[in-house]
């Protein structure tokens, strides 16, 4: 079957993209879930053991605390409160820690340190995993069991205000709420007052029994400026002012005989240096926890806090409120806050959170009972029968304390024990299915590299020998032997596969795929292997040809070296600097050959003086000199003017780990006093994309490129970012969502009339120039919808990269003459390259997930999605995009089947990292930051893969048309 | 055919070499706390120093430069004729010798500034660090652009003859060719361990750049001669 090249690589891509979506199934662990699909209850609860008679005392410790109240501040950082300026940041708070009746921990949380696994952490006590990231776009109702669900079932009242995250994952939980949006980061004020406000009438009232405030403004100062910026202070002893105003509220509050109150003030994650957050770095894990109340013993001074993991809350609260720990939980409870209870009430707490990770245990581990923890839990569980056996006899000596505080500390120990046991679990692996994955993924890798002779050949047409593939006996062999290997993993596995989960006739569909991949590869092979040496034997014209230039061994060694740095983890932390740094020896090769290329020129073309070369073939300059001089120098200023323009672009943005906190060009710019500057280089800029993109668009989109571009200005002014110069930079600001879909309906034209040029091209008349421009209104669509998602301080990237690719398009690809796989590899580094001059990272937490709702009143998980991938992903597309328009436009002049080969190249290259990142992160899979930085490149490197695929079927929407023009 | 030329090339770069070895041994020995890591600064003036003193010094001895007068490039060969016909003799010998050497100065300063300017384009910071910077830039002219100063003289033309592919007229360009691409290279891989998080003393700016660049250098001047030794049945110099 003879498929042209871009369809064979676009479906070749396609494959790939459902196995490694396999492989990510496989590979993000399935949280851990408690068989039971119901909820703990108060009934179930295990009676307090009693050695010797069957147990007769089933009695419920009393609830140590009557009100709770909740203070989470948002990315509120340990050092915050407990460091050294926590004197002066908090100094009610630093003063109840020191002298006050209270206990501080620092929590440790767990990456993702974002706020909605942290979030579910606290209030499920599961470690949520790696995929509740990208779940955090839109948070549907929380299923599982917790806290707030517990409380309610057992009649308590909540009021919640702040981050509607809450409200979202809890709907109708709530007696009381009111919910802030986060996503308007610029505002670190109003979403803090929305709170604030609610406190003073709350606190007066004696109607509810938890109030949860979930403080943002601290989140977003750490967005906008960092950690050490001057905006902390003042809101952190605003933060202080609130814990000291409910404080009071609480004392006054409290009467005599009733039950103390609770007041806990925690963070859900920590701040990097940067002021960001998601990573595993210490100052983002660790968070302070204060519990307050009367119940615990005056403190005498400051003491390092303990360290606790945040887990461990949920059990102490949910024990602390008399409800039933939550079934998936994996905290243990916090013995300070038992302190000033009976030991026996001690020992039954310590019970109850035994007993529900024991439980939680025996249902996520086969062999649960060769755990130590388990095994200690159930001694523990025995000397205590043997306690109370005692207690209740009335035996009051100290041989009986001292035997219960053995108790306690065997059930301490059990207790963490089976609680580290249980963490460990989340780092499970599905291997079945990442195998299944990664050789799905192999084979079709395998196949892209054996047609890569056919596929770049004059032709573009890759032979596959589908038919005989089928038809042949070791297809069928081998689909046989694939099921049975298939049968007997998923019976013999104990833990859960996804792969055996999904239905027979997906696997049928699977096993067949893959057998036939593997028989197409071996005869693809097979014709290879005798063709080898006939061709080296016999052409040795072909093999004097297969001679590589300086810049395709540049281009060989860096995509290869690319690929083996994606092994280490500062290389993919700061794999923008591996970009960069082959994107300059790009430039500076390419300089060389406009140099030789010139200069040579000019030496043979004749020089006055005296010719260089021995070779004095003085052809003559037919071409006038004063044609040639201006386009030559224009030629030899793009390598540098392009090398300049990255040194610039990458000041703009400091990305990765290790220089993030250096101060850039693009914190300058967004600065208050600085918005002038930057209102004028946002002008200057949409005016030279005006100026840029224009060119080769009908007069209907010039007109609607230049409203479009003006709706763009006028919404960044809308937003704030950017003033006119007769508005007064006082004046409120709006979401701007009139402005944006003012900009939307002209992209929706612009796209609209590039369409309608295309089709007309391709079925009315065969005009390539009508085509033509088709595609590069289309493509200026793109340009303008990228410029409206874009940050005003963005802006001179999207700038750069039209300047670049026009310049290189006219001086450098087409008069040296690169051919088109040359031509993709250049489009596809340039492509790498911007990804990270717009500021974006291998690290979840710079994705801007704010432009998900330009134009929209609220949430809508479609265009948010949509508008989100576009613009973390808009350098690479565009110049992808740049390259088919390149390669259609330019493919009268140069071979017809340039697409072909731009489409295969551009499969190969996305393809080749993918593969192997894969078995690379398989085999780095107990790394110690496989969470932290893996796992995030992971995400990306799936999703960059499945945009390739989109990229390449425009493709061939590209190349149908000789086909049909030639006929 | 050149075994003459082979033998003295590699006797010219082992006595470069020893020079780097020396510059890098005498002051560890003279002066207190002189360490590649700890004062490379010092260091690295010492090994630009040495190789550009012994490498002006070899090749004035051996004569390499008359090729270039020779073979090349009207610019010198045109006062020379000139000074022939007028048999002025010494006089314009001198001149014409001194023009060279001004000009060989301003063509090393301009290279510094040169690399100085790529490498800031690499990343490098702009402000901080410039001395750093410009020191590594003077190491990298040393070891390159003194060298192509010392066979081919102050004559871009020949420079880029000499760097365009088939553009070797004589054993010293095929030389110069492979030194300069091994030190360029050294230098170039030299980076790649910067944004390691090993935090090893020779990961500071600019030291692993520095030391890729010197062992590129040295690595050249072992393979050049040998690489021309085993090749020679095939090279072919058209003028020469
Ligand atoms: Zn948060
Ligand atoms: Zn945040």
């Amino acid at each position: 079957m003879k498929v042209r090249s871009s369809v064979f690589a676009s479906f070749i891509l396609i494959l790939e993209a459902v196995g490694v979506a396999l492989f990510l199934r496989g590979f993000f662990p399935v949280p851990l879930k408690s068989s039971l699909s119901s909820k703990s209850k108060l009934s179930d609860l295990p009676a307090e053991p009693l050695a010797g008679s069957s147990p007769n005392s089933s009695r419920l410790p009393q609830p140590l605390f009557k009100r709770v109240v909740i203070m989470l501040v948002d990315a509120l950082r340990e050092d915050f409160v407990f460091g050294p300026n926590g004197r002066s940041y908090m100094p009610y708070t630093r003063h109840l820690v020191e002298r006050g009746s209270s206990h501080s921990f620092v929590a440790k949380a767990r990456p993702p340190t974002v706020t909605m696994p942290r979030i579910k952490a606290l209030t499920t006590g599961t470690i949520p995993g790696f995929i509740d990231v990208v779940m955090n776009l839109n948070s549907p109702a929380l299923l599982e069991d917790n806290l707030v669900w517990q409380a309610k079932a057992a009649g308590k009242r909540m009021v919640f205000y702040g981050d509607d995250t809450w409200v979202r994952l809890f709907p109708k939980h709530f007696m009381e709420h009111d919910g802030t949006t986060s996503f308007f980061v610029s505002d670190y004020t109003e979403v803090d007052n929305n709170v604030t406000r609610h406190l003073d009438s709350t606190l007066k009232r004696d109607d509810w029994d938890i109030l949860i405030l979930h403080y943002l403004g601290l989140d977003h100062i750490g967005h906008i400026s960092g950690p050490h910026s001057s905006l902390i202070q003042p809101k952190l002893l605003e933060m202080d002012d609130v814990l000291k105003k409910i404080h009071g509220a609480l004392v006054s509050k409290e009467a005599e005989g009733s039950l103390p109150y609770l007041l806990v003030l925690c963070g859900d994650h920590g701040m990097s240096e940067t002021g960001s957050h998601g990573g595993s770095s210490e100052p983002e894990v660790n968070t302070p926890l204060v519990l307050i109340s009367p119940a615990f013993k005056r403190k005498v001074g400051m003491e390092k806090p303990e360290v606790v993991e945040q887990v461990d809350l949920t059990p102490t609260l949910a024990l602390g409120l008399g409800l039933p720990i939550s079934q998936n939980s994996v905290g243990r409870l916090i013995p300070g806050v038992l302190e000033e209870t009976s030991l026996r009430d001690q020992l039954r707490f310590l019970h109850l959170n035994g007993h529900q990770l024991s439980c939680l245990l025996k249902d996520s581990t086969p062999d649960y009972e060769k755990e130590a923890g388990f095994e200690q839990f159930r001694m523990a569980e025995r000397a205590h029968g043997s306690w109370m056996k005692l207690f209740l006899e009335g035996n009051t000596s100290e041989v009986l304390t001292n035997m219960g505080r053995k108790v306690l500390k065997q059930y301490l120990e059990a207790l963490a024990s089976m609680s580290s046991a249980l963490s460990k679990q989340l780092g499970k692996y599905d291997m079945y299915s990442m195998v299944a994955g990664m050789v799905f993924v192999f084979q079709l890798l395998l196949v892209l590299l054996l047609a890569m002779p056919e596929a770049l050949s004059g032709e573009a047409t890759v032979d596959l020998p589908v038919l005989s593939a089928l038809l042949s006996l070791p297809f069928y062999l081998l689909c046989l032997l694939l099921a049975s290997v298939h049968v007997l993993v998923c019976t013999s596995a104990e833990s859960s596969c996804y792969f055996c989960s999904l239905s027979w006739g997906l696997v049928f569909a699977a096993v067949a795929l893959s057998s036939a991949m593997f028989c197409i590869l071996i005869s693809m092979a097979m014709r290879r292997l005798p063709l080898g040496p006939l061709i080296h034997g016999k052409s040795p014209s072909r093999s004097s040809e297969w001679s590589l230039s300086e810049l395709d061994v540049l281009l060989l060694a860096g995509t290869v070296g690319h690929t083996l740095s994606l092994a280490a983890s500062s290389f993919v932390e700061e794999e923008h600097q591996i970009w960069y740094f082959l994107l300059n020896t790009l430039c500076l090769a390419v300089f060389q050959d406009v140099c030789r290329k010139y200069f040579r020129e000019q030496s043979a073309s004749g020089d006055e003086e005296e010719p260089v070369l021995p070779s004095r073939d003085c052809h003559p300059s037919a071409r006038s000199r004063a044609e040639v001089l201006p386009e030559r120098w224009l030629a030899l200023a793009t390598p540098p003017f392009t090398l300049v323009c990255c040194r610039l672009l990458r000041s703009l943005n400091q990305t990765g780990v290790q220089w993030a906190h250096l101060p850039d060009v693009g914190h300058w710019l967004n600065s208050s006093e600085h918005r002038t500057l930057l209102s004028l280089l946002a002008a200057f800029c949409l005016f030279l994309i005006y100026f840029l993109v224009q060119r080769r668009c009908s007069w209907v989109s010039k007109v609607a490129l230049a409203l479009g571009l003006l709706g763009v200005y006028s919404y960044r002014a809308a937003v704030g970012n950017v003033g006119f110069p007769w508005q007064r930079s006082g004046s409120a600001t709006s979401k701007g969502t009139v402005e944006a879909r003012f900009v939307y309906v002209f992209i929706l034209g612009i796209l609209f009339t590039g369409t309608k040029d295309l089709l007309r091209s391709q079925i009315v008349t065969a005009d390539a120039e009508l085509k033509s421009r088709g595609l590069w209104e289309i493509y200026s669509g793109l340009v303008l919808l990228v410029s409206l998602l874009f940050r005003a301080h963005n802006l001179p990237v999207l700038c750069c990269c039209l300047l670049i690719q026009t310049l290189m398009a006219q001086f450098i690809w087409k008069r040296l003459h690169y051919d088109a796989a040359q031509t993709t590899i250049m489009h596809y580094w340039f492509g790498q390259a911007f990804f990270y001059f717009q500021g974006n990272s291998n690290n979840i937490a710079t994705v801007d997930i704010s432009v998900g709702f330009v134009g929209l009143e609220s949430y809508v998980e479609a265009p948010a999605v949509f508008l989100t991938a576009l613009n973390t992903y808009a350098g690479p597309l565009l110049w992808a995009c740049h390259l088919v328009c390149y390669l259609s436009s330019e493919r009268g002049r140069r071979s017809p089947v340039a697409v072909g080969h731009g489409c295969y190249c551009l499969a190969l290259l996305r393809s080749v990292p993918a593969a192997a990142y894969i078995v690379l992160v398989t085999a780095l899979r107990y790394h110690l930051f496989i969470w932290s930085v893996f796992s995030p490149k992971l995400l990306y490197e799936s999703m960059h893969l499945l945009l390739t695929a989109g990229v390449c079927l425009f493709f061939i929407t590209m190349e149908q048309s000789p086909g049909s023009s030639k006929s | 055919m050149w075994d003459h030329e082979i033998r003295a090339m590699a006797s010219t770069h082992a006595i470069i070499a020893a020079s780097v070895f020396m510059a890098t041994v005498v002051p560890a020995a003279l002066v207190r706390g002189f360490s590649v890591y700890g004062t490379h600064l010092p260091w690295l003036y010492a090994v630009s120093g040495a190789v550009a003193a012994v490498s002006v010094a070899a090749f004035w001895l051996l004569g390499i430069s008359p090729p270039t007068k020779k073979h090349t490039l009207g610019y010198k060969e045109f006062p020379k004729s000139r000074c022939q016909a007028f048999s002025k003799g010494s006089q314009d010998k001198l001149i014409y010798k001194l023009s060279r050497l001004f000009r060989s100065c301003v063509y090393f300063f301009l290279s510094c500034l040169f690399f100085h300017a790529v490498v800031v384009l690499y990343g490098a910071p702009l402000i901080e660090s410039a001395l750093e910077t410009f020191s590594l830039a003077v190491l990298l002219t040393s070891l390159t652009t003194l060298r192509c100063l010392c066979v081919l003289g102050p004559n871009v033309q020949a420079w880029i003859r000499v760097f365009s592919r088939h553009g070797a007229m004589s054993v010293w360009d095929t030389c110069l060719q492979i030194t300069v691409a091994c030190t360029l290279v050294g230098a170039w891989v030299g980076a790649f361990p910067i944004p390691l998080d090993w935090d090893r003393p020779w990961q500071v700016w600019p030291v692993s750049c520095s030391l890729g660049a010197t062992i590129g250098f040295l690595t050249g001047l072992v393979a050049a001669p040998a690489w021309i030794h085993y090749h020679r049945k095939q090279l072919t110099y058209k003028c020469k």
